[in-house]
């Protein structure tokens, strides 16, 4: 039977109140969210906080989607089904819906919040290559104040964030661009599981070419949420078959996976190429309105 | 800490560590076995409960943090009506053979049609992809929730044709 190590458990009444005590605490302190990382890191023991702050019941501080004309912001609490079930998330950035239909299953889903899996920082987390593909920036919120941090300086390397002791993170925000749209490819052994590997693409167009792309990748090694060189060979070009079969070389090249239970390091460096083209050609076919 | 909830429609309370887990303080502090335990890792989803009408993993979530909520288990599916439709349609259909699995899938089932009492066998099967099931091959069970589902809305349709 797995069982946390003792803990002693508070509830947050207020995001103040949750940073109050997380800075009067430290890092002998930590936040839960769903749950559906931390819960388990504990009973393995992987993680023995000696104080756990709830801050499930920040619901109106911390659960939203909502609309500006430039922005879409999420708040940290939002639960994963709440981001698949959502329409406007959907018509704005469909790449949130591919995600979500293949991350764990209904009932994780029902628990685990995006605040949740972009703290993680697990390579192995989709909503942060899809955050990244979109140029999220994260608020941090501290007793002094707030921060925002650009989505590639919020993750330091895997299982490490921006976010130090006495911080919370807050809220998500994402740029809605004109032109623009996006798509997410995974592969997984079973429903359910955890991406074998998977990839995400954003693509702003200018008329004919692209103005701006960004490829992330997922569990396929550390720190690829987005992949810069593909971003470089994407830049001013016109779409076609022959440059996202370029893009998939530079994915496969960028990737660093390991040989494990989901697949072998040359199997996973094949979907990483395979599913960057298939995520590219499906994000450029939805902004130019062909799909 | 003290704990307490409103499960299956009535409040109670007890003591628990706060690492209490829900699915242990459901079976052994309250002695309502009804709910399973096995993986153990939220892969398994025989611990399938409700909090606050919403099916969530009881072995990934502190009995502390449904404190001041609403806990459903499947002890709580049968009224004084008699069973739920769902826990019918599971025996009519064969919808178990060992039974391990079972609580957590008619908990999800359910749920499911309380949403949406008219769901394909797609959605169904998109609902139970959590939770596992080592004797069925699963067909019986989609069988035993649509089953469920046509008895409701035939009972929907009646009640509706009724004279008032
Ligand atoms: C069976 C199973 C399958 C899964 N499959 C996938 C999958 O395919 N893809 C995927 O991406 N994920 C998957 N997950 C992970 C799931 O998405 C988790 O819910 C998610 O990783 C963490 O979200 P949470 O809210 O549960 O976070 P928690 O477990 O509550 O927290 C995770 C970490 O973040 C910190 N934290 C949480 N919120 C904040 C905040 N607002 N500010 C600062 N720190 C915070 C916590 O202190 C903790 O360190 C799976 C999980 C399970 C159990
Ligand atoms: S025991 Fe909870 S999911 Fe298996
Ligand atoms: S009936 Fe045996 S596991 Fe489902």
């Amino acid at each position: 039977m797995q069982v946390p190590a003792p803990f002693e458990y508070e509830r947050a009444t207020s995001v103040d109140h949750a940073i109050a005590l997380m800075e009067r605490l430290g890092d002998e302190a930590r936040v839960v969210a769903g749950g559906h990382s931390l819960i388990p890191m504990m009973k393995l023991r992987l993680a023995m906080p000696e104080y756990l702050i709830d801050i499930n019941d920040l619901v109106d501080e911390l659960q939203y989607i909502r609309f500006t004309d430039t922005e879409v912001r999420i708040g940290a609490l939002t639960r994963h089904q709440q981001l698949l079930e959502s329409d406007e998330l959907a018509a704005v950035f469909p790449i949130f819906r591919d995600a979500e239909k293949v991350i764990a299953d209904p009932v994780v889903r029902n628990r685990g919040t995006l605040g949740g899996s972009l703290c993680q920082a697990d390579p192995s987390e989709d909503l942060s290559a899809v955050c990244d593909a979109l140029e999220a920036s994260c608020v941090i919120r501290n007793t002094s104040g707030e921060r925002v941090v650009e989505m590639h300086d919020f993750h330091r390397g895997p299982y490490e964030t921006a976010v130090a002791d006495g911080e919370m993170l807050t809220e998500v925000r994402i740029p809605i661009k004109p032109n623009s749209s996006s798509a997410y490819h995974k592969v997984e052994r079973r429903a359910g599981d955890w991406a074998v590997a998977s990839a995400g693409a954003a693509v702003t167009m200018d008329g004919d070419v692209i103005a701006d792309g960004r490829v992330g990748l997922c569990a396929v090694g550390p720190n690829l949420t987005n992949v810069q060189p593909i971003s470089d060979a994407l830049r001013g070009q016109a779409p076609s078959e022959e440059l996202y079969a370029r893009v998939g070389e530079i994915a496969a090249a960028n990737a660093s996976p390991q040989t494990d239970t989901r697949g072998t390091a040359a199997y996973k460096t094949h979907l990483a190429k395979e599913l960057a083209v298939r995520s590219l050609r499906v994000a450029v076919a939805r902004a130019t309105g062909q799909a | 800490m003290e704990i307490s909830m409103n499960l299956n429609g009535e409040d109670i309370t007890a003591e628990a560590e706060p690492r209490t887990l829900l699915v242990h303080f459901l079976r052994d502090n309250l002695g309502l076995t009804g709910t399973h335990w096995g993986c153990d890792t939220s892969n398994c989803g025989t611990c399938v409960v409700w909090v606050d009408e919403e099916p969530v993993k009881s072995c990934t979530h502190l009995a502390a943090m449904a404190s001041g909520h609403r806990v459903k288990t499947v002890e709580g599916l049968e009224t004084a009506e008699g069973l739920d439709p769902v826990q019918e349609g599971f025996i009519q259909c064969h919808g178990l053979q060992c039974g391990y699995c079972t609580p957590g899938m008619m908990m999800t089932a359910r749920a499911l049609l309380d949403k949406n009492p008219d769901p394909s066998e797609e959605v169904i099967r998109e609902a139970i992809s959590g939770q596992i099931c080592r004797c069925t091959g699963y067909s019986t069970i989609i069988r035993s929730i649509q089953w469920a589902a046509s008895k409701e809305r035939e009972t929907a349709v009646t009640l509706e044709g009724s004279p008032a």
